[in-house]
């Protein structure tokens, strides 16, 4: 049983149809990638799994419970967490109170331990912790961003483009992390622009062209193949 | 010697009033923060809270304690209900949608309060008496002390509540960014419904205050005092509630300040002015931070 299965879903916005019947999965100990151009619906997908947003037709299963139409708020107690498209931390709180905020759902006693874990993998941070994040660059916020989503303890990550705006020497270092918390356990979905770097460390990847899933495979896979390297690898 | 005293004791007239104003303006700016509504309904429900006073004591014979409590406990149910039955079914709705209902709502309660009770005035009998505080010429009244008092504990209550609790810090994020606070985990609809709690609690505690200084509830007292209430919240920068309060003060001290001059029957236009000034030159307040437009 797959960890995520979602199956036949169409979104719309309005009368746009924006996701057109997409189905995908991603196994346990996976990381698994979306990739597309700007506005093929990568993050439209995100959001229907994650609950902002809802699909008229098919399912959502996570571990094996239908969660399509369920309220945002009740899947992070389930295991699911979102780093959100533009990052969204909370600039006008501290570094802290953004990290409290991702341990929302877990009870006051395990805030310290999880505090302690993400500033061991986020150490700029913990020089922050203070300091408000609007006050932070670009990475940093990402790193926050992430750091918020990890203290929920998640069993699978949905990351909406982590690389968006940030200098290539950063973008190396955010899909380090990434790595390194697939390592530790965690599922990872990244949705990404950047096809070369997510297709460099997921495991499979869907290729998604307005609204349609056209191609799937490895990333090994993907990466040679002739219409992706067309399309999204610059050749 | 003696005009410096009329000074004086018009600054603490000006302090007590302007201290009921920001506990009102604190919910109007809490509301406006969290779901970008200017809540016209706020008003109300300090008339609400006034007739509870007045109802329960009068034909329930209760204490002035109880009542008063009985106050409190029904203008913080009533600004849940209101968010509940009116504001919540129009959440994806447009803004101006939902700023007409609240402008209903605030009829509904006027209209409907006059045709249960009378379109009159109910008189409050002294609900709290102590003694008075004499500094020099100037005399300091037991109900000032006791508003000024009240309405900074409230206040330094809610400051901490909303800096340091974890319900407080969700209110921040969700009025941030709903949707991040979503992911959180963070229930919007309790959220939001503990926002109005608190504001109409606030409101609820104005009103006692209001009584123990005016001693009477008319159904339409809301809506001046909203209104007044309204322009302090912009004055400090709506949303923004350090703003709530300085504004507040700011207001009440307006007032007396034009009343000293000679000037009472201005005072209102007074406080307009100031709203219509501010929209002018610094339309965010003294405190607050420009809109961005959430993309």
């Amino acid at each position: 049983m797959a960890m995520l299965e979602v199956k036949d879903i169409n979104v719309y916005y309005g009368a746009i149809h924006a996701i057109k019947g997409v189905s995908f999965e991603v196994n346990e100990g996976e990381i698994v990638t979306l990739i597309g151009a700007n506005g093929a619906g990568k993050s439209t997908i995100l959001k229907t799994v994650s609950g902002l947003l809802h699909s008229r037709t098919g399912s959502i299963a996570f571990q094996g419970e239908n969660i399509a139409g369920m309220a945002p708020h009740k899947l992070v107690g389930k295991g699911l967490a979102q780093v959100p498209e533009g990052r969204a931390v909370f600039l006008r709180m501290t570094v802290e109170e953004n990290l409290e905020m991702g341990a929302y759902t877990r009870p006051n006693s395990e805030l310290a331990p999880h505090l302690d874990r993400v500033f061991e993998q986020f150490p700029r941070l913990k020089e922050r912790r203070k300091q408000v994040a609007g006050t932070l660059s670009g990475g940093e916020q990402q790193m926050l961003a992430m750091g918020r989503a990890l203290m929920s303890s998640p069993k699978l990550m949905m990351l909406d483009e982590p690389s968006m705006g940030l200098a290539p020497i950063l973008v190396d270092q955010i899909f380090g992390i990434i790595q390194t918390l697939h390592q530790s356990g965690t599922t990872i979905l990244l949705v990404e622009q950047n096809a070369q770097m997510a297709l460099g460390v997921a495991d499979r990847g869907y290729v998604l062209e307005t609204g349609k899933l056209v191609s799937s495979g490895t990333g090994t896979e993907l990466l040679k193949d002739e219409s992706v390297k067309k399309a999204y690898l610059g050749g | 010697m003696h005009l410096f005293s009329i000074l004086i004791s018009q600054i603490i007239n000006g302090l007590q009033s302007g201290a009921i104003y920001a506990l009102v303006a604190l919910g109007y700016s809490m509301v406006y923060g969290i779901i970008l509504l200017l809540n016209f309904a706020h008003g109300d429900i300090i008339m609400v809270g006034a007739y509870a006073v007045w109802f329960s004591m009068a034909h329930l014979g209760l204490h002035p304690i109880p009542s008063m409590l009985l106050a409190v406990a029904a203008s913080t149910l009533l600004g849940v209900l209101i968010e509940k039955l009116a504001y919540t079914p129009l959440r994806s709705a447009p803004r101006l949608s939902l700023l007409i209902t609240a402008i209903g709502v605030s009829f509904l309660l006027e209209n409907s309060f006059q045709l249960i009770f009378g379109a009159g005035a109910q008189t409050v009998p002294n609900l709290i008496s102590g003694p008075s505080l004499q500094v020099g010429s100037v005399t300091v009244s037991f109900s000032a002390m006791l508003t000024i008092l009240v309405s900074v504990i409230c206040m330094a209550g809610l400051t901490f509540l909303v800096q340091k609790t974890k319900l407080g810090k969700a209110m921040r994020a969700v009025s941030e960014n709903m949707s991040a606070a979503q992911l959180m985990g963070i229930s919007l609809n309790r959220t939001i419904s503990f926002t109005f709690a608190m504001g109409s609690a606030l409101a609820g505690v104005g009103s006692v205050l209001y009584l123990c200084t005016y001693g009477q509830a008319s159904p339409t007292m809301g809506s001046m005092l909203g209104l007044k209430a309204f322009v302090a919240a912009v004055l400090g920068g709506i949303g923004s509630l350090p703003g709530a309060m300085i504004g507040g003060f700011a207001i009440g001290l307006t007032e007396a300040l034009v009343s000293a001059a000679g000037l009472s029957v201005w005072k209102d236009g007074a406080v307009f002015a100031i709203l219509i000034v501010v929209l002018l030159v610094k339309p965010t307040g003294l405190l607050g931070k420009p809109m961005v437009e959430k993309v």
